[in-house]
């Protein structure tokens, strides 16, 4: 069954700061696309060590996003990429797919 | 305590800097979203405390590490645990901080910093290519020269304004250029491959298509560089 993101951490650290909270979802939903655009574009380029580097960065907002799961498969396709293996290419792809939703209704 | 973030993830600079809001007596004077500029700011000031990220472009953590002289108490910030190890051997790390980072384990690690006695300053390794003499590289590090091996250095490689020199023990980061260098090292050991890489050809790994492995470093060779490198290789 798929994770559903979740904002627990995010509230937790703003503390009931809700300008930091705006300003941290801000800054996530800025820098979010971005990245995964520099990772596609590794990927498509076959340039895998990089790739996985990019994948190491997005890993920090799964788990900001409480995807616990999707870590784990995270961090395994980040290994796998870093020896050429793409087998959770997908899996990985629908990750961020599932992020990119999450951070639209927000 | 004045800390400064280094990080170049914008959404990690901002929970450091929220969690150090929550702490006590913790005051963030600048953020960096990479060790060069971390290190042009350290050479005018000195801070106690630096939150460093491991896994960044180019430059990681630890090369960040190996430039400072005298570092002040770092504690590393990173999603990968595996690193950990590594971190062990810097007596200025004093905790590892696993990302997401909560509060409590935050303040655990601030606890750790201020019980844990300080260096006196900060000293980064910047300055200039000096001179030569036989078989030793000089570099000009805060007024102080310090001697290279040469024949330990395996990669130089251009950074901005600045050029990193790899060896087998320490890298060295040097406000010069690639010319300068070269110039100073031996042509029958060192080659420029690419416009910002000079390798020592004697601690080539091996040769794949356009790129060169050197230690753990794939290196690109250019096109127009490629002929000169095979002439200088004992091809059977």
């Amino acid at each position: 069954m798929k994770e559903t993101p979740n904002l627990n951490y995010i509230q937790k650290l703003s503390g009931g700061d809700k300008s930091f909270h705006d300003k941290l979802l801000g800054i996530i939903k800025m820098e979010f696309p971005q990245e995964v655009e520099v990772y596609q574009m590794n990927l498509r380029l076959k340039k895998f060590e990089l790739a996985a580097d990019n994948v190491h960065k997005l890993k920090h907002k799964i788990s900001i996003l409480g995807l616990e799961e999707s870590y784990q498969i995270a961090e395994d396709y980040e290994n796998g990429l870093r020896e050429q293996e793409l087998v959770l290419e997908q899996e990985f792809g629908n990750i961020l797919l599932n992020i990119s939703e999450f951070l639209n209704t927000i | 305590m004045n800390c400064i973030i280094i990080d170049d993830e914008a959404t990690a600079r901002a929970v450091i800097e929220q969690l150090c809001s929550q702490v006590e007596d913790l005051n963030v004077l600048e953020m960096f979203p990479n060790a060069i500029q971390a290190i042009k700011y350290l050479n005018q000031n000195s801070v106690d405390l630096i939150f460093l990220d491991i896994h960044m472009p180019d430059f990681t953590g630890f090369d960040f590490i190996e430039t400072l002289k005298n570092p002040p108490k770092i504690i590393l910030t990173t999603s990968d645990a595996n690193f950990a190890i590594q971190a062990f051997e810097y007596d200025c790390i004093v905790d590892y901080l696993v990302k997401p980072i909560l509060l409590p384990r935050f303040e655990k690690a601030i606890q750790k910093a201020k019980s844990t006695k300080s260096n006196p300053t900060v000293d980064t390794s910047i300055d200039k290519v000096e001179t030569t003499s036989g078989n030793d590289l000089y570099v000009n590090i805060d007024r102080r020269l310090i001697k290279i091996d040469i024949p330990s250095i395996y990669l130089v490689e251009a950074k901005g304004d600045y050029i990193n020199v790899k060896t087998e023990d320490k890298n060295y980061t040097v406000h010069s250029t690639l010319k300068k260098i070269e110039d100073k090292l031996p042509d029958n050991l060192f080659l420029k491959v690419h416009r910002s890489y000079i390798i020592n050809i004697q601690k080539i790994i091996d040769i794949e298509d356009n790129s060169v492995l050197i230690k753990k470093d794939v290196i690109p060779v250019s096109r127009s560089n490629r002929p000169e490198l095979m002439k200088r290789l004992n091809l059977l």
